[in-house]
Formats: structure tokens, C-alpha cells, sequence
């Protein structure tokens, strides 16, 4: 096949099949002073996609708060940086990797890992842990099932390999992701706080490799097609195939070799393959790049400039080398079995410049490619009032409780997590099924606290509000666990921004975002944005996933989310931390009955937020409480009953008088959280509750039987067995794939 | 020196479970295939090798799959082999 | 004593279970890479968890191949302890310095999570400090640990005691529940479950110590019984 020339390239407006506007094409040529040819048309097509420029969505990240003392790296380069004392630093970021996955969940899935597992450790981090946010349709749905379990087992297949545990993450079932599932990987890695190591390619002269996987024509377009409607019509070749085995030998390596002192910059292949990395580190460094493409290791023969240049071929990596220490480099990659080729020099023309078969093939200013990338400001339709609906009860309290627990959102995700590999390392001190995670940092006394959360349904009835819940969720967990919030990253899934209400829903969750991360002191440091998140036309729920890092000093102070068995049955009492509600507005109940979200997001106060964390850490610092577990999804029915299954112990419950039932066992109502205390320990409780003007209220208490009652003023409510709500909560995932099985021969 | 091309199968033995073969059957079963029986998932390899005469090339296969593509154990082999026709 | 851990391109449980070693037993641990030709100055040698070469073509296949297996069979035959976990467990079979094979697991899905572990013989250098017949609580984390072995070989392994250990629940479908089996010359122990990730209490359990601290006493008594009769 022979490329169009320039000429064809405008006349035949092929730059549209390569991701270009009429208008960005105008941009290219005036940018230029000249037509491009098909390799820099190229170029620019994935560089200014959305993926890869952020055009949309730049000018609402800029209101992210991004900086604070504990930040040592913040956006803009491969992960985010946090101080986390004595000496040690976590770099984090969290990506999407939703289209691909939806086309083949299995290596879509396992890409998406590998590849945040590469931006993790070219910052000079040891990586430490994974964590998945996922979203699936509803499990009555074959494909479905068939996504969610190869999804699942593409994460493990990678994870589990490179033998980093995933410790935690979480997953959430609507019908809003029936035809567009959401899979965000969030990795987490230790380094010296003096030892960051950045994608900047600078030092003119230095030497810049390709080391790692040969280079084939998988994933060609991949950064574009992560950005265009229904990625089922596109064709599968674009899907990249990850090879942990040797994902996990260029760690070692690039760790062995950044260690050694010899990088001057590095950065991973991820989207856009070649063209990003080598552009971006021209970028960060303000200079240019000359690559020589017939250096390239290859896997196919007769591979072009363009192909190579576009190729996502996976586990592969750029570097810069200082000139005359290349030979360290050689003996590491070479121990290791990996290939490594010299492929071209840093210059300080500010131009990246191809050369193939003796010829200049591109030549093109890099501040074009990158940023000077078309910025668009899109129209946002006027706000929405949240609508006005009267949530019926018409679903009795003991019911409602099963069907919350047994709702695969917030159902046991035992089936999911098994899968993963959650202790390898041996480091692991909370994993999943806790609040938060918490990773030891090896030799000290100190653990990385990590969360993930977002929820979808809050964001789609008040977007702002919504944005402010996503971030204090994730936040609240790591608060829970007793560990202090240091910062957090995010992946963006929105629908098509070229819908002036999808618009609005984006930068309205980003305000809520920003403020919720002001108030609780967890400024944005990594994060990316995955928009055009539709199918057929229709969009998904606006769904800002946060993931949040904190740190705990101690690892004795931690708080489980559930006492241990022997506590449990010797009496604990439960209280409530926060504020006591009772509105249904924006809750699972409501979705339950209504079948579709319903009214305004719950409740949020941000300053009372900040309260209850600050008070949940001081909890921990006093060991007051044998336990502590947040309300959210199902409110505090589902946390004070996932507290009774885990421990094993029924309880008492008694509702306020004046408090509607069901909207006070179920109300998702923020900023709260269950513990359990000792009855000895309700002083200390009620001093520092009031030191830090907390509400607290008594809920019940947990007794060794298998026996829980629910009551208002002495009136029976919910009388039923433990063995019925951990029924309920254990078996709704198997039983809704198994149920699928079954379905299918009928 | 003559090239051969060599297509070799393994897959696990009769007495040996295989539980692939038999979520397969399931599946098969569900989706209406109610002849299907004794399904068995191997392994498909295919590769080439160089040697004086095809006797020597065979030799050389079968040491292979004994030593390597194989595990007697757990496993059963079969393979064929061909000169390349340049 | 001196113990070794090979690595082998791929393995991923290498530093775990020299620092189990080093904080259960005080000694000295050093991380050989898998082209070492000698390893006769070590008394007791570990093959780790992982995924050696990928597991590409069967789970240990090639690294059987690797340098340092072959000194690790002049090691066993030497009377020296081998201990294989979870990929050396596979390691070890695919080397035919244990009997059997480990194959994908009955329900087709990795599994990781804690089991409960019986000790079938605590008279070998690896169990001694177990009691028989007592329930531990120790991790699993494997996608192909089913074990297979034929009926005779099974009966064998029973009747001389060489099952150190069985699932008490199993979780992958192992014949006759085995966890955990030693060599002819009891010196050389393969099991699936990570004893390194049961070493301190925020672990979850601390019942993988004895394994580590078995196989120290057994070596220092006998190092201390070389040392009197020299």
C-alpha cells in the first residue's frame, strides 16, 4: 500500500481518518508552514486527540487544587509524587483503560495494569500495589458476565505475575455501563523522596533507546480509538497484547538501571507508542529529538516510519542516557535478556526529527505537537435542577436489606479479589475487603494508606455535589483505617464532550472535586480524563473515580473494618459519627424502588467532613475503638451489617424516635462512620467526638448470637437471622454468574 | 542440511482431569450440543527444525517434546513432520 | 547456617522468603541468580514463588533447564535441605526431584487467600516443630496447584509419610488434598502455600515461623554434631 502524498492527504480530507478536524488540519499546515506528509499527519492526529491532549477537559483541570507541602511531584508528569515523612515518598496515578477493555476485556485489562505499572516506576518508584476501579452492566446480561470475568482475570493474569499484590479497588454494577464498562488501574510505588527521576529528555547529544519488546504493528491508532464512539465497530487489530513476564524483567532492569545513576530521563510507551514518549520528553525538556526509525527492533518485516512511529506494541520503553555510560546500561539489559538499541540523540533545536533509509521523513516543532495542542473551550449547556420525586417506601425495611446487601455493588467481592494475588511482597497489612488498604513500607513502621471510590449516581443527579462525594468517599476511607489523607489522583469517564450537557456535567464535577479536595487537604497530583464514553449514542453516568493515598505512622494504631471474632463476641458497642439523617434522596433504596437514580445527591457538609476525619485518626491514635467502617452505598444498614458478617456476631439496632425508618437505615447521607467500642471506652468516645464537634449517637451493640433486631422505641422493626444477611451478601455474585449458566440452556 | 516443519500436539493424558475440556463441554451443552463428549483442551505448537536426514530431524523432535514440550507426567504427545518445500 | 534463594527471571517471591528466613532464624541469606553453577557453600536452598519465564509452557518447565537447578540436585543428593514453594513446588516436579505434577486448578481461576494447612508428619527437618495433626493457618496463592500424581505413587508418598501436609479444605482440586510433599530422602520439601507470608501477626497468622525455624534447627544440630565429632 502506498501512503498518500501531502497533496492527497487535503484534497482527500484523509487527515479525518487519522483524527484530525478541517480546522486542526488548518492548525498542522499554519504550525508547519507546509503540507504534512502522511507520517507527521499521523503524528498530529494522535498527539491532538483527545487522549493524549486533553483539549476538552484542560481548561476545567486547571481549577484542581495541585499543590501543598506534602507534594513533591504534582501533574504533567508520568505519576504523581507525595511525601509521606522520613525520608520515603509514594508516587500513585490512577488511568483508564475503558475502550480497549470493552473490546477485549481480558488484555485490555492486562494492558491497562502494565501500563500504569510502567508510569509507576520510571518515576524511580519500586511499585507496591495495584488497585482496580471497575464498572460493569448489570450480571443478568451475558456479555456482561463474560466482560466482568475476563476483566477480572486479565488484571490477575498481569498482576499477579509481576508479583505486585493488588490490595484493593472496588466494583459497581448500573445499566448505565451495560454497553461501555469502565476499568481504572491505580498503581502505587516507594521511593527515596530525593529520588525522583523524571520523563525529560535533556543534555544535547545524550543518547535515547528503545529497550524492552520489540516494536509490531499492534495497537496502531490505538490513543484515537480510545477516543471515538463504539469501539465494538472498530477493528480488533487495534487491541495490544501485554506480556507481564517480560513487563516484570524491564522493571527489574530500568529499576537496576536508574539505581545505577545513568538516566537522564525516562518515560513509557503507553498511548501513542513512540510518537508520545519521544514528544513529551522533548516537551518537559524544551529541546528536540532526532530518532534514526531503521534502529527500531522490530517484530514484522516492511514495517513503515508511520507504523512504527503509531505502533502500542506493549512493555516498552524510552530513555535517555548520560553520553558515555551507555555500557551500564548494555550490562543490565543484557543480564536481564532484554534488547536494547540506540535509536537517536537529544538536540537542542526544538524539533523531533525522523530519519529513515538515509532520509528526513518527519521534522516537526515539538511545542506544535505538544503544547501547543488545540485548547477548545466547549459550549456547557445551563445547569439542571435536580428533580423533585417522592421516593415511595414501597419496599418493607427487612427487605430492602437484602436487596441492598445482595446488590452486586455492594455485595461480597470475594469472587473478584481471590482472583488477585493481595499479599505477594509480604507486605500487605489491610487488603481487600477493608476500608482502605493499607501497604507496609518495608523496615519501618509505617503504612501507605490507599483507596478508590466513585460513585456514578450521585455525579449524575448533582454533578457537583457528586464531584465533592467522590472525593470525600475515597478520602473517608483512608480515614477510617485511622491513617492520615495526603493527596489523591483520578480517572474522568464522561460521555462526549461535544454534548454541551456532558460538558456541564465535567466541569461541574470537577468544582465539586476541587472544593471537597481544598477543604480535606488532598490536593490532585496525577490523574487522567476518558471522555467520548458512550454507546449508541447514549452516555454513561458521569463517573469521577478518585484514588487516595494517606499514610499511617504506627501500623498498630490502624483501624479493621470489622473487630475481630474474639472482640466481637466479648460485646462491643456500636455508635454512629455524624450526622443522624433520614432522606432517601440519591440512594441505592431509591434506585432500588424507582429503578433508576432519584432525587438529589445526598447529603454533604465539607467542613463537617473534614471534622470526621480528623476525628476518625485521632480514634486510632487512642485505640478507643475496637473497629470503624464508613456509610456509604445501602447507608447504615449495609455498613453495620458488612460489620456483623465479617465479625461473625449479630447485634441490636435502635433507630431514633422521630426518625423515619427506612430513611434512616438507609440514607447515604456523608460524612459518617459505624464504630465499635468497648462499653468502657464511651467516655474517651464522647470527649474526642466533642473536642472535634462530631455528632455521635449510640446504635446498638454486637452480641455473640446469631441474632439481629432493628428496633424504634422499643417496637420491633427487623427481626432476622445473621445467617440470612450474610446470605444475602455473600452469595449475590456467584449466584448472579451462576444463575447466567443456568439461564443460558433454557 | 534440509528443513522440516514440525506441528506438535499436547494435551493431557485420559486418566488426568482436565477441567478446561470440561467447562467446555458444559458450555457446549448449554448451548445445545448434546453430542458433544470427552472434550480435551491441548496445546498446538508449531515450529521448524533443520537435519541431515528426516530420520535425525525426528529423533531430535521427539527428544523435545520428552525433555521440553511435554511433561509425561501429566501429558501426552503427538507430532508431524514435513520437509519444506522451498 | 547459610541459606540461598534463587532467583530466576520471573520469580517474584525471591526477597519475601529470604526476609521470612532472616527474621524467623537471624541467618544469613544471600539472592542467587539462576546461572549459578555451585551452590555447596549453603545449607539449606530455597526455590521461590513466581512465575519463572512466564510459565509460558508449563508452570517450572524451563526453569528446570536453569544452571542453578542442576547444583540444586547435587545439593539434595548431598543431603543438603531444598525447599520449593508454590512455583518451586513446580520447579521441583517438573525436575523429577519430587514425584507428581501441578496442574491448573479444578475451578480454572487463580486463588489466593488464607487456608487452613494439617500437618501430616512432624518428624521431617522441614516439620518438627509442628505438631501431628495439627491445623495452621497459611496462604495460598496459585492458578496451577492442583497436584496429580498415579494412584501408586499417591499410596507411597502415604505410606512413608512424605505428605507433609493436606488442605483441610481443598482449594484447587489436589489429589488426596496434598498441599505439601518431601523427597525420597526427606531432605527436599515442595509446597504450594507460602509460609513466608505467615511470619508476623499483621499478617493474618504467624504459623509459617516453625517451617523456617525447623529447618534451622535441624541444620545447626547438625552442624553442632559435625563440630563434636571433628
Amino acid at each position: 500500500m502506498r501512503e498518500p502524498t501531502p497533496e492527497q492527504i487535503r484534497d482527500e480530507r484523509v487527515y479525518r481518518s487519522l483524527g484530525l478536524t478541517d480546522a486542526e488540519y488548518e492548525l498542522v499546515v499554519e504550525k508547519l508552514g507546509r503540507l504534512p506528509n502522511y507520517v507527521e499527519a499521523g503524528i498530529f492526529g494522535v498527539l491532538w486527540s483527545e487522549h493524549c491532549s486533553y483539549k476538552s477537559s484542560k481548561v476545567h483541570l486547571r481549577r484542581f487544587p495541585t499543590s501543598g507541602p506534602q507534594v513533591l511531584q504534582g501533574p504533567g508528569e508520568n505519576a504523581g509524587v507525595v511525601d509521606i515523612g522520613d525520608g520515603m515518598a509514594v508516587a500513585f496515578k490512577m488511568e483508564s483503560h475503558n475502550h480497549p477493555s470493552a473490546v477485549e476485556p481480558y488484555q485490555g485489562a492486562a494492558t491497562g495494569v502494565g501500563g500504569i505499572l510502567r508510569d509507576i516506576f520510571t518515576m524511580g518508584a519500586r511499585p507496591v500495589a495495584f488497585l482496580d476501579s471497575l464498572r460493569f452492566g448489570p450480571l443478568d446480561d451475558g456479555r456482561t458476565r463474560y466482560l466482568f470475568s475476563e476483566v477480572v482475570a486479565g488484571i490477575g493474569g498481569y498482576g499477579n505475575c509481576v508479583g505486585i499484590p493488588t490490595v484493593g479497588g472496588e466494583v459497581q454494577f448500573s445499566p448505565t455501563y451495560r454497553g461501555n464498562p469502565l476499568v481504572n488501574a491505580m498503581c502505587v510505588g516507594i521511593l527515596p523522596a530525593d529520588g525522583i527521576v523524571r520523563g525529560t529528555a535533556t543534555g544535547v547529544g545524550n543518547p535515547v533507546f528503545v529497550v524492552g519488546a520489540r516494536t509490531g504493528r499492534d495497537g496502531i491508532h490505538g490513543a484515537t480509538f480510545a477516543s471515538a464512539e463504539d469501539p465494538e465497530e472498530k477493528e480488533r487489530s487495534a487491541v495490544q497484547v501485554g506480556d507481564p513476564f517480560l513487563g516484570k524483567l524491564l522493571m527489574e532492569a530500568c529499576l537496576e538501571l536508574i539505581a545505577s545513576g545513568a538516566v537522564v530521563g525516562i518515560q513509557d510507551m503507553g498511548a501513542a507508542g513512540l510518537t508520545s514518549s519521544s514528544a513529551e520528553m522533548a516537551s518537559r525538556a524544551g529541546g528536540g529529538l532526532e530518532m534514526i526509525l531503521d534502529r527500531v527492533p522490530v517484530r514484522e518485516e516492511g514495517m513503515t516510519p508511520y507504523e512504527m512511529m503509531l505502533s502500542e506494541s506493549q512493555e516498552r520503553m524510552l530513555v535517555v542516557l548520560e553520553r558515555g555510560r551507555e555500557h551500564v546500561a548494555f550490562a543490565i539489559f543484557q543480564r536481564y535478556g532484554l534488547e536494547v538499541a540506540d535509536i537517536g540523540r537529544v538536540t537542542d533545536d526544538g524539533r523531533l526529527r525522523l530519519i529513515w533509509h538515509g532520509e528526513v521523513v518527519a521534522d516537526m516543532p515539538v511545542a506544535a505537537l505538544v503544547d501547543e495542542a488545540p485548547v477548545y473551550e466547549r459550549p456547557i449547556a445551563l445547569p439542571s435542577e435536580p428533580e423533585r420525586v417522592d421516593i415511595p417506601a414501597s419496599l418493607p425495611a427487612r427487605e430492602a436489606w437484602l436487596a441492598v446487601l445482595s446488590h452486586p455493588s455492594v455485595a461480597d467481592k470475594r469472587f473478584v479479589y481471590r482472583q488477585y494475588d493481595t499479599m505477594v511482597r509480604a507486605q500487605t497489612v489491610m487488603g481487600p475487603g477493608s476500608d482502605a488498604a493499607l501497604v507496609k513500607v518495608p523496615g519501618m513502621d509505617k503504612a501507605i494508606a490507599m483507596a478508590t471510590d466513585g460513585n456514578s449516581r450521585y455525579v449524575a443527579l448533582n454533578p457537583r455535589r457528586g464531584g465533592q462525594i467522590a472525593v470525600a468517599e475515597a478520602v473517608r476511607n483512608l480515614a477510617t483505617a485511622g491513617a492520615k489523607p495526603l493527596a489523591i489522583t483520578n480517572c474522568l469517564n464522561f460521555g462526549n464532550p461535544e454534548k454541551p450537557e456532558i460538558m456541564r456535567q465535567l466541569s461541574d464535577a470537577i468544582d465539586g472535586m476541587a472544593e471537597a479536595c481544598k477543604a480535606l487537604d488532598t490536593p490532585v497530583v496525577s490523574g487522567n480524563v476518558s471522555l467520548y464514553n458512550e454507546s449508541r449514542g447514549v452516555d454513561i453516568q458521569p463517573t469521577p473515580v478518585v484514588g487516595a493515598i494517606g499514610v499511617i505512622d504506627g501500623i498498630a494504631k490502624r483501624l479493621q473494618s470489622a473487630p475481630t471474632r474474639e472482640r466481637a463476641a466479648a460485646g462491643l458497642d456500636l455508635w454512629l459519627l455524624g450526622r443522624e439523617d433520614d432522606s432517601l434522596e440519591g440512594t441505592l433504596y431509591g434506585e432500588l424502588v424507582c429503578g433508576r437514580p432519584v432525587g438529589d445527591a445526598p447529603y454533604i457538609d465539607l467542613a463537617e467532613e473534614r471534622r470526621l476525619h480528623d476525628l476518625l485518626q485521632a480514634i486510632a491514635g487512642t485505640r478507643a475503638a475496637a473497629a470503624a467502617h464508613d456509610v456509604t452505598e445501602g447507608g447504615v444498614a449495609a455498613a453495620v451489617a458488612e460489620m456483623m458478617i465479617q465479625c461473625g456476631a449479630g447485634g441490636e439496632i435502635d433507630i431514633p424516635a422521630g426518625m423515619s425508618q427506612l430513611g434512616w437505615l438507609f440514607s447515604e447521607a456523608q460524612g459518617r462512620a459505624v464504630v465499635a467500642v468497648l462499653p468502657e471506652g464511651a467516655e474517651d468516645l464522647a470527649r474526642l467526638a466533642a473536642a472535634f464537634a462530631v455528632p455521635l449517637r449510640k446504635l446498638g451493640r454486637l452480641v455473640a448470637s446469631e441474632k439481629v433486631a432493628v428496633r424504634q422505641a422499643g417496637d420491633m422493626v427487623v427481626e432476622i437471622p445473621l445467617a440470612a444477611l450474610r446470605d444475602a451478601y455473600e452469595h449475590a455474585i456467584p449466584m448472579a454468574l451462576r444463575a447466567g449458566t443456568a439461564g443460558a440452556s433454557a | 542440511m534440509k528443513t522440516f516443519d514440525v506441528e506438535v500436539r499436547v494435551w493431557l493424558k485420559p486418566s488426568v482431569f482436565d477441567p478446561q475440556g470440561h467447562a467446555v463441554e458444559q458450555a457446549l451443552h448449554t448451548l445445545g450440543f448434546d453430542g458433544a463428549q470427552n472434550v480435551r483442551i491441548g496445546k498446538y505448537m508449531h515450529l521448524t527444525v533443520t537435519g541431515e536426514t528426516e530420520a535425525e530431524a525426528r529423533k531430535s523432535v521427539e527428544q523435545m517434546c520428552e525433555r521440553v514440550l511435554s511433561n509425561p507426567v501429566m501429558e501426552t504427545y503427538a507430532y508431524e513432520l514435513k520437509e519444506t518445500v522451498v | 547456617m547459610k541459606w540461598a534463594v534463587v532467583v530466576f527471571p520471573g520469580s517474584n517471591c525471591d526477597e519475601d522468603a529470604a526476609q521470612a528466613v532472616r527474621e524467623t532464624t537471624g541467618d544469613v541469606v544471600d539472592l542467587v541468580w539462576h546461572d549459578a553453577t555451585d551452590l555447596s557453600e549453603y545449607d539449606a536452598i530455597i526455590l521461590p514463588g513466581g512465575f519463572s519465564y512466564g510459565d509460558y509452557l508449563r508452570s517450572g518447565a524451563i526453569a528446570r533447564f536453569s544452571p542453578a537447578v542442576e547444583a540444586v540436585r547435587r545439593e539434595a543428593g548431598a543431603g543438603k535441605l531444598v525447599l520449593g514453594i508454590c512455583n518451586g513446588f513446580q520447579v521441583l516436579t517438573e525436575s523429577h526431584l519430587l514425584p507428581g505434577a501441578l496442574l491448573r486448578n479444578n475451578h480454572l481461576q487463580f486463588r489466593c487467600e488464607m487456608v487452613e494447612l494439617v500437618v501430616d508428619n512432624n518428624t521431617s527437618p522441614f516439620t518438627r516443630a509442628y505438631q501431628l495433626g495439627e491445623r495452621i493457618q497459611i496462604p495460598i496463592a496459585h492458578g496451577e496447584g492442583r497436584f496429580h500424581a498415579d494412584p501408586e505413587t499417591v499410596e507411597d508418598l502415604r505410606k512413608r509419610g512424605r505428605i507433609a501436609f493436606r488442605y483441610a479444605h481443598s482449594p484447587n482440586g489436589s489429589v488426596a488434598d496434598i498441599a505439601g510433599i518431601l523427597g525420597e530422602g526427606g531432605n527436599v520439601l515442595g509446597l504450594m502455600p507460602h509460609p513466608e507470608r505467615a511470619i508476623v501477626d499483621w499478617m493474618g497468622s504467624v504459623d509459617g515461623r516453625r517451617l523456617f525455624q525447623s529447618m534451622h534447627q535441624y541444620v545447626e544440630e547438625g552442624l553442632a554434631d559435625a563440630r563434636a565429632n571433628a
